[in-house]
């Protein structure tokens, strides 16, 4: 099985060829193709996860690719625990993903579209996670970003769908510049693009730390940017504009995962690389990792803060999603590599039954407006407690998913700097808070708007959504007695003790956070009017996202436009004038050459031809056509011949 | 032999020849014309003959026949039959074409 691991993407990808190609043809019947390649690939990472499960040593297989100069370039599969896992939970996502689509997509004008595009989205994250190189690695990556722009933008005749695409693709494009440069640098001095190669710990020791440290901070820009880190996580928000099971396919599975994938792959580089750079070494930070987790804190707390105010489902979810991103890359940042990577995992499992389940309430509801919705519980029983399940294991209930791995974040935050540890156990605590949020407005309390007819979804939605609750509830009992690390295992990774302090406060965060939404948006006590009111400078903040849209509105892209103006400008008055200039010479030159070729030119050629008639009608008179002229003057050049020759 | 000398053979024929060239050069009639040219044909003849009858041959020992100068006579007025026949042909056909013959109005060989 793990021999035919390169199957595992290309079958997706050829789903999406075959649904390009037939799509006209296959018309309705087009989930067919997709659902059984994805569910082909499923069955073959489950059987790889469980063959590889105690096997120690990666598989690694490729083929000769290019030759760059002298160095050949080889293309294939490295499977280890991190990629097996990865498999397992694209593929899983993937395909509740594109059952839940066959309801929710159906009647759509671009039905086979739609799923040979999340074919190829799928295939896409799957040859990232199986990439055995950085270059393959980055072509899987765009490839993401390319799929994610079309699903985005799929109701491109919404404008608002079409901004938010280009949006996502320039933004994500912009960081993945740092991902090229980062890939660069990396081949220069280690002249190979194998991870094999350049992450065995031999040629990770021989790098200096202040290339490893540049090398990391560009990668982990590229990471930001699929990864929604602040400040480049303003796509994420806006890309609700795609179909909904296209949102839980970013957020759990095919996008953002990707950023930290990539981090958690290039770990040995991220531990090495040590550079100082402002603003992070004003406090004295000065690692790649610390800078890692740095953008870590500060995203999950801006997001979560914004999570608070925002009113439309999705946008909450959103945030809550670049905020969880931020708690991975906290985890990953603090020396968390397999906290982070198992937030990842259990993340990804109740975030898509998460998006899933707003879809369903969506498909029921026709809104997306949080305050139009409200005691949904009733009428969409199995979508709420499947999204209660969801909801809590998010939010860090004991025993849930979120809870065991957020739990590991906090302890090796913990460990490092208290500073990250707080501000990441408050970031739970919004989380919990924002969360309890949504779920009171949306199933809680009586119906708000009167015209809102819910109804509860059909079974290929459902079904999704009872098969995903399953993993939110039990994935994260593989963390007990750090059975997921013993898995993943890096190797140098000190796994820290049980902390029961530590517990206890991230325990009591995710609670605290529940009982305080509880009591403002189930009880009004105190009531939300009151609270805004008292926090009006913050609540304005975050209402407004800290305005980093602005930021990077009035900052970055009105700055470019004046360029852009400038050179326009430029380009009229400098470049078109000179050009112009020139035509016009180039006119009155060839204005002076048509007077010369018509007057002289054509005078003496006409000339030649006057002369040359003007003589003929003179000679001419000489033909008289009588014999006897002829003969006449025959008769006198004799005569003057006799003269002469005497 | 008084009268019969080379010379007056010769002033007889350089006369015919002139005769022949006048009627040639200033007659209209194209049956004229062609007597004119008889005339000069025959002047030829009479100088043959009469250089054949006077001036000794010099060239017998190159192997020429002592008559060559009737010879050549003869081959003359073989030819001047033949002018005359293909002359009278080209006049009977030029009266065909304009009802005349007269050479003065005979000038469409002109540009």
């Amino acid at each position: 099985m793990v021999d035919y691991a390169f199957l595992i993407p290309l079958l997706p990808l050829l789903a999406y060829v075959v649904g390009i190609a037939l799509g006209p043809q296959l018309r309705n019947w087009a989930h067919y193709v997709s659902i059984g390649a994805i569910l082909a690939a499923f069955a073959m990472a489950l059987g790889i996860f469980a063959e590889t499960f105690s096997a120690r040593a990666p598989v690694h297989d490729s083929v000769l690719w290019a030759t760059y100069g002298s160095v050949p370039v080889r293309m294939g599969v490295y499977l280890d625990h991190l990629t097996a896992m990865m498999l397992v939970v694209v593929t899983t996502i993937s395909l509740m993903v594109q059952i839940y689509s066959t309801e929710y997509m159906h009647g759509d004008r671009r039905y086979s579209r739609y799923f040979a595009y999340l074919s190829l989205f799928s295939a896409a994250m799957l040859g990232l996670v199986l990439a055995d190189n950085l270059l393959l690695m980055l072509v899987c990556w765009e490839l993401v970003g390319l799929s994610s722009y079309l699903l985005i933008g799929f109701w491109f005749e919404k404008p608002s769908a079409m901004r938010a695409a280009k949006k996502a693709f320039v933004v994500t494009h912009f960081a993945d510049l740092g991902f090229a440069f980062g890939l660069y640098l990396l081949f220069a001095h280690t002249q190979s693009f194998d991870f094999a190669t350049i992450l065995s710990a031999h040629s990770v020791e021989a790098m200096p730390k202040a290339l490893a440290g540049l090398v990391g901070l560009l990668l982990f820009c590229g990471a930001c940017g699929k990864s929604a880190q602040f400040p480049l996580h303003v796509w994420l928000p806006d890309a609700m504009e795609g179909p909904t099971p296209v949102s839980a396919l970013i957020h759990a599975a095919t996008m953002v995962a990707a950023g930290v994938f990539m981090v958690g792959r290039m770990y040995p580089i991220f531990e090495h690389g040590h550079i100082a750079i402002v603003p992070f070494s004003l406090i004295g930070i000065d690692t790649t990792l610390g800078i890692v987790a740095c953008v870590g804190a500060v995203t999950t707390l801006v997001a979560a803060t914004i999570g608070i105010v925002m009113t439309d489902i999705k946008k909450v979810l959103a945030y809550s999603t670049v905020s969880q991103l931020g708690f991975m890359m906290l985890g990953l940042g603090v020396g968390g590599y397999t906290a982070g990577l198992f937030h990842l995992m259990t993340h990804a499992f109740f975030k898509a039954l998460l998006f899933l389940g707003s879809g369903s309430v969506i498909h029921g509801t026709h809104t997306q407006e949080m305050w139009e919705m409200g005691g949904l519980r009733k009428k969409m029983p199995v979508t709420f407690a499947t999204f209660m399940v969801g909801y809590l294991a998010l939010s860090g209930f004991p025993l849930l998913a979120g809870w065991w791995s957020k739990d590991e974040i906090l302890l090796d935050a913990w460990n490092d700097w208290r500073v990250f540890f707080w501000i990441a156990a408050f970031s739970a605590f919004l989380t919990a808070f924002y969360m309890t949020r949504l779920m009171a407005l949306t199933f809680f309390g009586s119906p708000r708007n009167p015209e809102v007819h819910a109804h509860e979804s059909g079974p290929a939605i459902l079904g999704p959504l009872v098969f995903l609750a399953v993993p939110s509830v039990l994935v994260g009992f593989w963390g007990y007695n750090h059975g997921f690390a013993h898995y993943l295992h890096l190797p140098g990774e000190a796994l820290p003790e049980f902390n029961p302090t530590v517990a206890l406060i991230g325990s009591a965060a995710g609670l605290g956070g529940l009982g305080a939404g509880w009591l403002v948006f189930g009880r009004g006590v105190p009531s939300t009017a009151l609270l805004a009111r008292l926090f009006s400078p913050l609540y304005t903040l975050f209402r407004n996202k800290w305005y980093i849209d602005e930021l990077w509105w009035n900052g970055v892209v009105v700055p470019l436009f004046l360029v852009a103006d400038l050179c326009a400008w430029l380009d009229r008055w400098v470049v078109d004038l000179t050009v112009n200039a020139v035509a016009w010479l180039t006119q009155r030159i060839s204005g002076l050459c048509r007077l010369f070729d018509t007057h002289v030119v054509d005078g003496a050629v006409n000339l030649s031809g006057w002369l040359t008639g003007g003589t003929g009608e003179l000679l001419r008179r000489l033909q008289t056509g009588r014999i006897q002229n002829y003969l006449m003057v025959i008769v006198l050049g004799v005569l003057a011949l006799l003269a002469f020759v005497r | 032999m008084g009268l019969l000398r080379l010379e007056f053979f010769l002033g007889v024929a350089a006369l015919l020849f002139c005769t022949g060239l006048y009627g040639v050069l200033t007659r209209r009639n194209a049956v004229a014309v062609l007597m004119g040219v008889e005339l000069m044909l025959n002047a030829a003849n009479l100088n043959l003959v009469a250089f054949n009858r006077f001036v000794p041959s010099t060239t017998a020992a190159a192997g020429a026949t002592p008559l060559a100068g009737q010879a050549f006579s003869i081959f003359v007025i073989t030819v001047a039959v033949a002018e005359a026949a293909v002359g009278l042909a080209i006049i009977i056909s030029l009266y065909r074409n304009f009802q005349h013959i007269n050479v003065d109005d005979v000038n469409f060989l002109r540009w």
